[in-house]
Parts: structure tokens; sequence; C-alpha cells
């Protein structure tokens, strides 16, 4: 009579103890699955699709759901060129997304406002909003844009979460436990 | 009818009121005064066919008298024929009479020249700017606007800052020289 196993999961960790720092797991998970605003503004937004099809399939890096929704959304990929009468918008739209949230400039004109040496176009998005990753190209490839991702993905894995989002409470904690 | 046919009806009703006559590969443009225009055009609708408006455009002859130019570009579908009326705008009236209640069409393209150029359209239905934001202090396609744009600023709605235009401004050359010296590069003004 052959046992019979469960073979879902790793049973070598059910049971067990995995030790990690707090920051380490946290950031784990949010790298992981990063929700994009897809702030399609120009040709780049084209290339943005590309990257969201089964080609390049950005699914791979846990960033294929696209949110049409501000508030559901942790990275906002500006893509494309911002003008001024946009410019503020992109920027309302930023400020309803909730915390802990990146910003990736996709392309020249999201970044420097690229050709467009114009009185109605914004020179670069990092004027109005923190940007994380900038991403060179007109437009850039699917896979620079992955490739920008995973640097964001990096940046995310060496971020301070715990202190910097519940600073108030990493001080108490650090006050009871020294 | 051909085009002469056409232009020759033109001339039997208007003759004295077209300023100027001018041919070019085939297609006519008349200059005409502004205060002639909706009749000419009425005219050009009902009798001639001129069914068609291409398009309305505007120049800006900066430093001259009158200073703006408005070109109307018309076709005839049932004649296979192409028109352009010209006027002239004085800087000081900077006004026109709308034709969007005889070509519907004009209605988008005088809200554009409003918008870019400052040339008012009398009896215009909805003269508000197309692309710029209401409240937006310049017109930007006239030729005393400079390349870099000017600030301006209005709170919760837009603003605009003045572009760096490092080793530029990037412009072309007109002239009969190849492509390659025409392109747009960096000319400085001094040189």
């Amino acid at each position: 009579m052959s046992e019979i196993r469960a073979t879902a999961y790793d049973s070598k960790i059910e049971g067990n103890v995995i030790f990690t720092r707090f920051d380490a797991a946290l950031n784990w998970v949010r790298k992981n699955s990063l929700w994009p605003m897809p702030m399609g503004l120009a040709c780049c937004a084209i290339e943005l699709m590309a990257a969201a099809a089964s080609r390049f399939d950005i699914a791979r890096f846990g960033a294929e759901v696209m949110r049409f929704s501000p508030r559901q959304c942790d990275v906002m990929i500006v893509a494309g060129t911002v003008t001024y009468k946009m410019a503020l918008a992109v920027r309302r739209i930023y400020e309803q997304m909730p915390e802990p949230k990146w910003v990736i400039a996709m392309g020249a004109c999201a970044s420097t406002g690229g050709m467009y040496r114009s009185y109605a176009v914004l020179q670069g998005i990092d004027q109005l909003l923190p940007v994380d990753v900038y991403i060179s190209g007109c437009p850039p490839r699917p896979e620079a844009l992955l490739a920008g991702l995973m640097k964001l993905q990096e940046k995310i894995s060496g971020e301070r979460s715990f202190r910097n989002q519940k600073s108030e409470l990493a001080e108490k904690l650090e006050e009871a436990f020294g | 009818m051909t085009e002469q046919e056409l232009l020759h009806s033109l001339a039997n009703v208007y003759g004295p009121k077209i300023q100027h006559q001018a041919e070019f590969r085939g297609e006519t443009t008349c200059a005409i005064a502004a205060n002639d225009l909706r009749e000419i055009s009425k005219f050009c609708r009902d009798k001639l066919l001129f069914d068609y408006l291409i398009d309305i455009t505007s120049i800006d002859d900066f430093g001259e008298e009158p200073r703006f130019e408005i070109v109307y570009h018309l076709y005839s579908m049932p004649h296979a024929v192409h028109l352009r009326l010209k006027l002239k705008v004085p800087e000081d009236s900077g006004a026109v009479d709308t034709i969007s209640d005889i070509w519907p069409t004009a209605n988008w393209h005088e809200r554009e020249i409003y918008d870019m150029m400052g040339i008012r359209f009398n009896g215009h239905p909805d003269l508000r700017r197309i692309l710029m934001w209401d409240g937006y202090p310049f017109f930007p396609l006239r030729k005393d606007f400079p390349l870099e744009g000017l600030p301006s600023e209005m709170p919760d709605v837009a603003f605009t800052k003045v572009t760096p235009l490092e080793g530029g401004p990037f412009v072309t050359v007109p002239s009969t020289a190849t492509s390659k010296d025409r392109e747009p590069r960096a000319r400085p003004p001094e040189l």
C-alpha cells in the first residue's frame, strides 16, 4: 500500500520557522506585486501595452494588474509627453494613490520633455512627482520597461520600509527593546 | 463645370470685389476684403457648389500692416475643384465675421485660430480656446511669442515655465540648399 502525500506545498516548511528581517519580508511581498497605474499619454503607452501582452508578459514580474483607479495602484508609469495642460491632472491622480507608491518615468518625454522643447510641454515629470526610475528611449522597447521595473524592484527590496512608514511605532519599539 | 467656368461665374458677380487672383499648380487663390467674406462664401457654397471647407489657416506677417492673413481652403465635391479665399486682418480690429453657420466645420477651425493667433470671430457661437486652457494669457503662434514660451500660472488649473533651449533653438533654414543644410539644427540666434 503506497502512502498518500500532500504535494501542493513544500511540506518541509510546514510547521517550521523561517527567520528573516521584517523589512525583507515586507519588501519581498511588495516588489513582486506592483500594480501599475498606466498613465499613458503618448506613443510610449503603445509600448506599455506591448509589455503587458503575451510576447513580453509583464505578469512574469507581478505587475500585470493595470488599474485604472489610482486608489488601487502602487506604481505610476508615466508613459508619454506631459503637456502643461495635463500636468496638474497627472499630479492629482498621483496624489490619489495610496502609500507606499513609486513612479517610473517611461521614455524621453516623461523624463526630460524629450524632443518637445516647446511652450506647451512640461520638461520632465520630475518637476511635479518624485521619480524613482527613468527609462531612456523614444519610445523605449518593452524590454527596457521590464528592465526599469526590475530596477524598481531592486530599489524596493533595499528600502527601510518599517522605519520609513511606521516611524512612531519604530521609535517606541526601539525604546522598549533597545 | 470646369475650374475656368467656376471662376468666370465668380468674377461675373463679384469681379470688383476680388482684389487679386493668382494661380499655382491648377489651384486658384482669390484675395478679398474681410467685409465681403460672408457674401462670397455663401455664393461659393450655394451657387458654385463648394460644399467642403477643407481648412482655415492664419498667418502672422509680423512687422507688416495689416498684420494677419486668413486663408480659407475650399473644395467642390461635384466639380472636383479647389479654391482659396484669402483676406487680411489688421491688428487693431483683430476680428473677422464667422462663417461657422455657412460651413459648420469652421466652428473648431476658428476656435483654433483664436487660440493660437488671437484673431476674434464676430458671431461665433462658442469662441473659447480649443488647445490651451481658458485663462492662458498668450497667443503662442504669434511671431512675437518666444519659442521657449513665457511663464504663466493659474492655480489648480495649469502653469507654464520657460523651456531651456541650450544649444538651440532648433530651427530650419529656408533656402534652396540641400536638405542637409536646411534641416533643423541648433542655431543660436547670434549666428
